[in-house]
């Protein structure tokens, strides 16, 4: 599936280039990338369902990881920034979790 | 997986390879260089805070450790001294009972008695002249003079501390030669003494004179130090 080569790509880009990351993405970038990687495992999961749509994943990524970003901007700015991160890496832990869950009972139908 | 189209599945694909990227570089932030560059500014304040406590608790540390080496150098060098003068006194104290050989200016008389008629109270006159002179050492033919020193009259020899002396009788002081000298050479004194009882006395003072008779030291049996101050 293109997805995984395109992740694949995206890993050993980031291996290859290896950049700094700027310090204004800092505070954003690894609530960033877990709202992404909740995106991802619903769209396996709807993979799994045939229900996937490209569209839906574009779009929940794409927001996703905007409002993960903006809830700590705003978190930073109000002065609960790290609850609030703290907060966010739960909702979407549990969120991974549930997926996870779910595309487990597809594969191994338990 | 049903097959799809190649650009419908293109965002797809850029979106995954996007967080692939995202992910190694976050990994790779977190690992790399200190924690401290993604800290929070509340997080950083409280490991300041942390780090101005332990600072401050080493600093103290260091205040009472530098006290106490310098409290341990002081007694330390009061102890050395101690020691210092401890050294000096038993050097005193061992020339004074006679249990270290000895060397020194001073003086050697050699008398000559062969009519016996120097009894042992003349020699006893020449060790008190001598102490009186300042005399620091004595030694009379191999016999070291010292606080419990005594001469006695045999029938015809003399007895000190117990052994005959032979004639002649060498006296050997440690102390100021001159004044030694004159000591003995007083009118009336020792050597004028000896002349009239009709016996050769000769007094020679010497720059550098060895006393290496030495006396037994025995320990006081009823005589205890008494505590001063």
């Amino acid at each position: 599936m293109i997805a995984f080569a395109g992740l694949l790509f995206g890993v050993v880009l980031g291996i290859v280039v290896h950049p700094t990351v700027p310090l204004w993405l800092e505070p954003y970038l690894p609530l960033a990338v877990v709202a992404a990687m909740d995106a991802v495992f619903g769209g396996l999961r709807a993979t799994l369902d045939r229900i996937f749509d490209e569209k839906v994943f574009v779009v929940s990524f794409l927001s996703n990881t905007l409002v993960a970003a903006l809830i700590v901007f705003f978190g930073d700015q109000l002065g609960v920034g790290g609850q609030l991160s703290t907060a966010i890496v739960v909702v979407l832990g549990i969120r991974i979790f549930s997926n996870v869950a779910a595309i487990r009972r597809h594969v191994f139908r338990a | 997986m049903r097959p799809r189209g190649w650009k419908a599945q293109l965002p797809v694909a850029a979106l995954a390879a996007l967080l692939g990227f995202g992910l190694v570089v976050q990994v790779r932030t977190t690992q790399g260089g200190s924690a401290l560059g993604t800290a929070r500014a509340d997080d950083l304040l409280r490991i300041i805070d942390d780090l101005t406590a332990r600072s401050d608790r080493l600093r103290q540390e260091t205040d009472d450790l530098r006290a106490a080496r310098a409290r341990l150098t002081t007694s330390g060098d009061k102890a050395a001294a101690a020691i210092d003068e401890a050294g000096k006194r038993a050097d005193t104290l061992a020339i004074l009972a006679g249990t270290v050989g000895t060397h020194g200016p001073g003086i050697r008389a050699v008398v000559d008695d062969p009519g016996h008629v120097l009894h042992a109270d003349f020699l006893v006159d020449v060790i008190q002249e001598l102490r009186d002179a300042g005399a620091e050492a004595m030694m009379i033919n191999g016999h070291r003079v010292g606080a419990p020193t005594y001469v006695v009259d045999d029938v015809v020899t003399r007895v000190i501390d117990g052994a005959p002396l032979t004639q002649p009788y060498t006296i050997t002081a440690i102390g100021d030669e001159s004044t030694l000298a004159s000591a003995l050479a007083i009118p009336r004194g020792i050597v004028d003494t000896a002349q009239d009882a009709g016996a050769k006395i000769t007094v020679n003072p010497a720059a550098d004179l060895v006393i290496d008779a030495l006396r037994p030291l025995s320990a006081p049996r009823y005589a205890r130090p008494a505590q001063v101050g």
